[in-house]
């Protein structure tokens, strides 16, 4: 027989696994809107500005950072679009969208895109561009709009417009956070209204159930390593619950710990960037462990009611070192133990 | 329920699950091709040294007649698949894509291409030496892919001790299914096969390692186990690369054979099902491998088949016997999909080592695109041997080849798992395949320096 | 006073570190020949390897030892290497330019493929798949593995993907030779001008439908060039550089322009009565 074509070459294998990158990515998104339509009924239109704020800014970056480079624009694979979308979440609902949108671009900008985008950033970008506005609006950022205000859906809180380079004016603040209200004044809120997420705090971090629940859909998808939650959570219960035991008085109980401020968030969303944490599932526990530490010390001990953001970015700038002592034994080498 | 109990069964850490695609041909039964007018018998159709010619140009063959013999120990004998003339020596296309000096033979119209030689062998009165030869010279390999000469490995170096013979029969390669039909339709065959190893090795017990997904062979086999023999049957989890000698020798034995050692270190041999029911056959009425059993299928092919084809029937002809490939075939294999090779042109022969062939079309053979690594570590779960081929990739990217010796670049089997499941598209394994090319040339020439 | 106290901390760690240097310097210090430095200066410092040594430094110090001659460095100008010879009163040493060249001339326009290759496009890697997909087994395939790696910018891929040397920028430093799969670049004396452009390794007309440039093994050139300058070996001519070789004569009656005449100046010049190659001038496309 004769063939009126020439055949194609490549290297085996020959078949592949359906699932690609830009669909994870995908998935991580899908695992995300329920806790910023939980923000948005929690705090009114103004989260609302604020998450889209976010997403625009960060997506615009990097299409336009590919632009300049002379590449072609990377954000089909849906990356920046988590990027914006957990940066927003971590934001308080009232804070002025200028601040959003540059917090945005330093994100993707200076939290992945310097580094040579997906795949090479070192930190969590949404962290990078949060720690970033953390410094330069320390105000701001600590501004807490109060959840479940009457009237939300009609009115936009006086500092979401603020003009840049201007002094954000309230007209209604709430109390403090959970945390800060632990941390300075020991005040204990409910576990269960933080749970169901009934509390003030930042857009996407209140309702540790809707967060549980996309993170359960991503580990059934195969989509994220449990070991880092299940490792950073069961740290800090740990740590907290030997701390409450000793002195209740002073160190709050392991179930406030666990269900307030970003630690959820955190922990299931943050934490597990694949790009910067360890590959291997030792590595990762290790990882996770450290970071659930971290969280605890700062907040017991710190200047500041909550630690997470800080204790993944130091997570993070670990994570080479622990790919590197931590490797995986390879098969017919000799265990630890000597042994082949 | 069912893959509840499956999950119990005896597996390898690590690997993947491919779909296994076998349904095309698990079913049918072997038939056996026509003779070809003009077949090509490369001298080299196994690792080693090429077979040293016998025959001259114009010479008469036997089929069954022996054509070359062994050039060295790591080398084997060639013999004419069919009776006739031989028509040139020559440079032919290899399967390998390399050019190698070839036997041409033009069948004998006239002749019934009966075995010219039949009779039953012995073997019980024979030292392990003299049954290695005869292996050896009945030129066999193995007849799952790589081709290694079988006399080899059941030669027992000294101080070394073979306790047990593994006899692969897992077939882990998703579309093949020649060696399921081989252990349906010839057990006997691999009995007597496993009987001669057996004396050869010394070994005191066999095992028959068969995945879950052949239930009829595992059923078969277990019930024809002879009531001398000490051996049993183990079904195995289905899960690639389970057919590799390491993975199913830790499947069955848990043990780890250690990094650059053999099997023979862990005092076990592995055996090909088909080359040992090939062996049965040899000694059961003296035909030497002349001829082997392969899947012809795919979504290419227009009618899939199990066909007994002589060595060295050219490609083309096998495919016309299965009705030819569809319009928008784009690929051909030999092999299956995770390892096998993919031709150049259609214009080879059929080789010792060729277990199937498996021809794909527009819709499997798709560029994809390749997006950076996001370290999702799906390709560590899956490699068999615990390598991290995240970070060799990124070695290789930037031809660090220093640093993936320390991150044992030279342990990786060359599975294709972490191709297979790497979201980004990152041609993981073949990276790897260059890096140890360049590696092995450059510690031989280190070697050569050092003499 | 904390002011204070925290200056003479500073201060004396300052010193005590110092101090701690100076004995390090002086303790651990290793007497070696000045010269070493001086002619590693002289060196080009590119570190290629061409004169067998891993890098100048080991060169250097071999040259200051006498273990060699400054002409082994190939790198290095004319005047350079009288220099360092000057320098250590030594003879300069052969020094006749060598130059990478390439056994192959089967670009787009004259060769076929016989498969399709995808992957990684490195020749490397190509030549593991099925060889490449080249009609030719022994081919250039064209994925510029040796423009890559040339450290000096002497090779550039022609149009028709085919490396092209310029003599001028070529060191011999033998990175390409060493990286190409097919073993196509080999390091030759500049004055070696009659060159055999092709490896096929087969016979006969055949090979003419893969490649209009291949050698057939017709062994004109064999029985025109005087005396035995040129033997066929394997199906391909094999010339004696020993002997003299500055004659055209043998390019004139090849049939395929296989072997052929490097001029220095005019470039490439194949015998009259090789088959003129309508050329398809189609232009490289970019490899992606």
């Amino acid at each position: 027989m004769s063939l009126n074509k020439t055949l194609n070459i490549n290297t085996s294998p020959h078949i592949v696994k359906g699932i690609r990158t830009d669909e994870i990515m995908r998935n991580v998104v899908w695992a995300l809107i329920p806790v910023a339509a939980f923000s948005v009924y929690a705090f009114g239109i103004s989260a609302l500005f604020v998450i889209i704020t976010a997403v625009v800014s960060s997506v615009l970056t990097e299409h336009l950072l590919c632009r300049f480079a002379d590449k072609e624009s990377t954000i089909s694979d849906w990356s920046a679009t988590i990027t914006g979308l957990l940066f927003g979440l971590t934001l308080p609902p009232n804070f002025p969208l200028w601040m959003v949108f540059s917090g945005g671009v330093i994100a993707i900008a200076l939290g992945k895109y310097i580094f040579g985008g997906l795949g090479y950033n070192v930190f969590n970008p949404a962290l990078v561009g949060r720690a970033v506005l953390q410094a330069a609006f320390p105000v701001a950022i600590t501004t807490w709009y109060p959840a479940f205000s009457a009237d939300r859906f009609t009115t936009i809180s006086s500092s979401t417009f603020t003009f840049p380079f201007a002094q954000p004016v309230y007209d209604i603040v709430s109390g403090a956070t959970p945390l800060s209200a632990f941390k300075f004044e020991r005040i204990s809120a409910s576990t269960m209204d933080l749970a169901m997420g009934l509390t003030n705090g930042s857009s996407g971090e209140t309702s540790a159930f809707l967060i549980l629940l996309g993170g359960l859909y991503l580990i059934y998808r195969k989509m994220m390593d449990w070991h880092i939650p299940v490792a950073m959570l069961g740290s800090v219960f740990l740590l907290s619950g030997l701390l409450h035991l000793i002195d209740a008085e002073h160190y709050a109980s392991p179930l406030f710990m666990l269900f307030s401020g970003g630690l959820m968030l955190g922990a299931i969303f943050m934490a597990t960037d694949m790009v910067a944490s360890p590959i291997t599932p030792l590595g990762a526990s290790v990882y996770g462990a450290v970071i659930g530490i971290l969280v605890v010390v700062i907040r017991t001990w710190g200047g500041l009611p909550e630690g997470v953001m800080y204790a993944i970015l130091l997570g993070n700038a670990l994570s080479p070192h622990i790919d590197s002592l931590i490797r995986p034994r390879v098969y017919g080498t000799a265990r630890k133990g000597g042994q082949a | 329920m069912l893959s509840f109990l499956s999950k119990t069964l005896k597996t390898f850490r690590h690997g993947i699950h491919p779909g296994d695609y076998k349904d095309l041909t698990r079913d049918l039964d072997i038939a056996r091709l026509p003779f070809s007018d003009e077949l090509t018998i490369p001298l080299s159709q196994h690792l080693g040294a090429p077979s040293r010619c016998l025959v001259k140009v114009g010479d008469k063959v036997n089929r069954g007649q022996i054509i070359a013999e062994p050039a060295g120990f790591v080398s084997i004998g060639q013999h004419a698949p069919v009776t006739g003339t031989v028509k040139a020596i020559e440079m032919k296309h290899h399967p390998s894509g390399k050019m190698v000096e070839s036997v041409i033979i033009t069948k004998d119209p006239f002749s019934p291409q009966t075995f010219y030689n039949e009779h039953a062998m012995e073997w019980e009165n024979l030292s392990p030496d003299e049954l290695i030869s005869l292996i050896q010279h009945g030129g066999f390999v193995g007849l799952g892919g790589a081709a290694f000469p079988t006399h080899v490995k059941l030669k027992t170096p000294e101080g070394k001790n073979a306790r047990f013979l593994i006899v692969n029969g897992v077939e882990c390669e998703p579309y093949l299914t020649s060696d399921h039909r081989v252990m349906l339709e010839q057990s006997a065959d691999i009995f007597l096969g496993i009987r001669i190893l057996l004396k050869i090795l010394g070994a005191e017990k066999f095992y028959i390692g068969i995945e879950n997904n052949k239930p009829d062979a595992i059923a078969l086999l277990t019930k024809n186990i002879p009531s001398d023999m000490n051996g049993e049957v183990v079904a195995l989890q289905t899960k690639y690369p389970q057919g590799a000698e390491k993975m199913l020798i830790e499947a069955v034995l848990k043990r780890e054979v250690p990094s650059g050692k053999l099997p023979i270190d862990v005092e076990v041999v592995v055996q090909n099902s088909g080359t040992i029911a090939g062996i049965g056959m040899m000694f059961r009425f003296g035909q030497p491998l002349i001829e082997r059993v392969v899947t012809i299928t795919g979504p290419g092919i227009n009618n899939p088949a199990n066909l007994l084809i002589p060595i060295g029937t050219p490609l083309t002809d096998v495919l016309d016997y299965c009705g030819g490939l569809k319009e928008n075939t784009r690929q051909v294999l030999f092999g299956g999909p995770m390892m096998g090779a993919p031709q150049s042109d259609l214009d080879v022969p059929i080789l010792k080592g060729t277990s199937g062939i498996l021809c794909l079309t527009d819709e499997e053979v798709t560029i994809k695109e390749e997006f950076p690594c996001i370290r999702c570590l799906r390709c560590v779960d899956a490699c068999p041997v615990y390598l991290n081929p995240s970070r060799l990739g990124a070695l290789a990217k930037t031809r660090d080849y220093e640093g993936m010796l320390e991150y044992h670049v030279m342990d990786c089997v060359e599975c294709g798992s972490c191709s297979y499941v790497c979201p980004s598209n990152i041609p993981l394994v073949q990276r790897f395949r260059v890096s140890k090319a360049l590696l092995r040339e450059k510690q031989a020439k280190a070697v050569k320096k050092s003499a | 006073m904390l002011i204070i106290i925290s200056i003479a901390a500073l201060g004396g760690l300052t010193l005590l570190l110092a101090t701690m240097l100076i004995v390090a310097n002086k303790k651990l210090h290793v007497e070696e020949d000045p010269r070493i430095d001086i002619v590693e200066d002289m060196l080009p410092h590119a570190n290629c390897g061409a004169c067998g040594f891993p890098g100048c430094r080991p060169f250097a110090e071999s040259l200051v030892n006498g273990g060699s001659l400054p002409g082994k460095c190939t790198v290095s100008s004319e005047e350079g290497r009288v220099e360092i010879a000057q320098f250590l009163g030594v003879d300069v040493g052969a020094a006749e330019k060598q130059v990478a060249r390439l056994a192959c001339a089967g670009g787009t326009n004259v060769a076929r493929n016989r498969a399709q290759y995808q992957g990684l496009q490195t020749c490397q890697a190509a030549s593991l798949v099925s060889g490449g997909g080249k009609d030719c087994f022994w081919g250039c395939l064209g994925l510029a593995d040796c423009e890559v790696v040339c450290d000096f910018d002497a090779i550039t891929m022609n149009g028709f993907s085919i490396p092209v040397v310029n003599e001028d920028k070529c060191t011999a430093c033998g990175d390409c030779v060493e990286v190409c799969p097919k073993d196509l670049f080999s390091i030759q004396p500049e004055s070696n001008r009659l060159w055999v452009a092709c490896k096929n390794l087969d016979a006969g007309d055949e090979i003419l439908e893969g490649c209009q440039v291949g050698c057939t093994a017709c062994a004109r050139c064999e029985m025109d060039a005087p005396g035995n300058l040129i033997t066929m070996k394997n199906n391909l001519p094999v010339i004696d550089y020993s002997q003299n070789h500055n004659t055209q004569v043998p390019i004139q009656r090849c049939p395929t322009g296989a072997i052929v005449w490097l001029d220095k100046k005019k470039g490439v010049i194949k015998g009259e009565k090789s088959k003129k190659i309508i050329r398809k001038g189609e232009r490289r496309i970019a490899t992606t």
